[in-house]
């Protein structure tokens, strides 16, 4: 997906009328949403883009809004998770009623399915852990057997021992979500700026000034959410951001009729038909451009146990894309001490965690405070773990 | 894929393939395309998109547009310009999505 196209810097990238009042660096979905929040309250917001050599997790991703396996370590996570999947259909609507765009949001529940004994024992363990920890706020989950599982899931293949189904699970079209976000752009005059990428930051007297190719942009507050990029921008403004890339790996099969109404972790159909196989999780650098036939074999072979008759229906396509993902796998959200308005976004859920992102996170930044229990995604928890 | 005409000739002088499409008996010329087949009976439209169910036909015939899908065989999604007729061949057309046995 790392493909170098020839096209100039954004002409229209000169400040206009001096000062932005919030300059967003990355207009993938995490920067998107974050914006689209942000024009809810300020009156100018200007939104830095790469190119298509960009790394683009936002073109490649799968499109969860997924609340069930994740907090592992962290409640506040979960809980955070479970407020963006809330706040969801709100951000959905708005955009609809914006921008005629129906980004597909399907909240009816989601599943993880068990191949075999260990893994139905292992997910009940892994769930009793989850719910019991200090700070979680628990939600309703179910251990379904196989006929329960058949009900809700017809055609389930044989090797399918059992399914862990919460309701607070759900699906969104991806693509259709970052179209509705820079549609919404258009139309609410967020200047949207395409290969246009910051390449400095100064800060003096409460001013940002970002240098870009097409000429220096001025702003009150800055929102560092580039993704992969983040690791370098935040430096700029004094925040060590300690992100990797961790490529996952997509088979997407020809479109059929609709037939999986409720989503698995690994398997879903789109609204279209189209059916997205995936979840694998690499350690391989920077490299989005490949994709391996071992974890592509074994991605196929999951599902096609998982749901047997998808054994004749063709793959059109297969892609890499690279999570931005932190040392322990959590959001990282924090204000710059020494640049204050300065703030960085980072994740690896930017679907599931749109809904916060434009409607909670960005309006803390704008008071010009993280909230007091955000505090657990600060980057100070990389430190007390070095210091022990 | 591509044929040199005088080979196209030699083939057409031979016996014609009998195939069936959506029921109805189809003579072709022996190594022609499905899609060339639908063409030269007459039929431009050989399915019906999967989103908007809108008919589409036979467009690029070298196997990239992927707009002459046809069902052969009981076989969904079959591109009609990259298969060869052959003799009690059964071509349908497909309407929407296909469907998951």
């Amino acid at each position: 997906m790392n493909q170098a196209t020839g096209l100039a810097p954004a002409a229209n990238a000169a400040p206009r009328d001096g000062i932005y009042d919030a300059l967003v660096i990355g207009g993938g979905l995490v920067g998107s949403s974050i914006a689209y929040g942000l024009r809810r309250q300020l009156e100018r917001v200007a939104v830095l883009d790469e190119g298509d050599v960009a790394y683009r997790a936002s073109r490649g991703n799968f499109g969860l809004v997924w609340v069930q396996s994740k907090g592992m370590g962290m409640a506040r996570y979960s809980v955070w998770t479970q407020s963006s999947a809330a706040v969801w259909p709100q951000l959905a609507r708005e955009l609809q009623e914006k921008t005629g765009v129906d980004v597909r949001l399907e909240q009816n529940g989601g599943l993880h399915l068990c191949l075999n004994d260990e893994e139905v024992e292992g997910r009940i363990e892994y769930m009793n852990e989850l719910m019991a920890q200090p700070g979680m706020k628990p939600y309703d989950w179910k251990m379904l057997d196989r006929q329960e599982l058949l009900d809700m899931m017809p055609g389930a293949g044989p090797d399918v021992r059992g399914a862990c189904w919460t309701p607070l699970d759900g699906i969104a079209n991806p693509l259709k979500l970052l179209r509705a976000l820079h549609s919404a752009f258009a139309r609410e005059k967020v200047d949207y700026l395409p290969r246009c990428p910051a390449q400095s930051i100064r800060f003096d007297d409460g001013v940002f000034s970002v240098g870009t190719p097409g000429g220096v942009l001025r702003s009150r507050k800055l929102v560092v959410a580039c993704g992969l990029g983040n690791k370098e921008m935040a430096r700029q403004v004094g925040l060590d951001v300690p992100v990797r890339p961790q490529r996952g790996q997509i088979i997407v099969l020809e479109r059929t009729r609709r037939i999986l109404n409720t989503p698995i972790t690994t398997l879903r159909q789109m609204d279209e038909g189209s059916w997205l196989i995936g979840d694998s999780q690499e350690e391989a650098g920077f490299a989005d451009d490949v994709v391996r036939l071992p974890i592509l074999g074994t991605l196929a072979d999951r599902a096609v146990r998982m749901l047997p008759a998808l054994r004749d229906v063709r793959a059109v396509r297969t892609w890499s894309a690279l999570r931005v993902m932190s040392p322990d796998g959590f959001p990282i959200y924090e204000q710059s001490a020494t640049c204050p308005g300065a703030f960085v976004v980072t994740c690896h859920s930017g679907v599931t965690l749109a809904g916060a992102h434009a409607l909670k996170m960005a309006p803390m930044i704008v008071s010009g405070m993280l909230d007091e229990d955000m505090s657990p995604f600060s980057t100070r928890r990389f430190h007390v773990q070095k210091a022990s | 894929m591509f044929k040199r005409l005088a080979e196209a000739e030699r083939q057409a002088a031979g016996a014609p393939v009998r195939i069936t499409v959506d029921g109805h008996a189809v003579a072709c010329r022996a190594g022609d395309s499905v899609a060339a087949a639908l063409f030269a009976s007459g039929r431009d439209a050989c399915r019906d998109t999967v989103v908007g169910e809108v008919p589409r036909g036979p467009y690029c015939m070298m196997g990239v547009c992927y707009d002459c899908l046809v069902t052969i065989d009981g076989r969904p999604n079959r591109q009609a310009c990259m298969t060869q007729v052959a003799e009690g061949m059964n071509v349908e057309r497909q309407r929407g999505a296909r469907e998951v046995q």
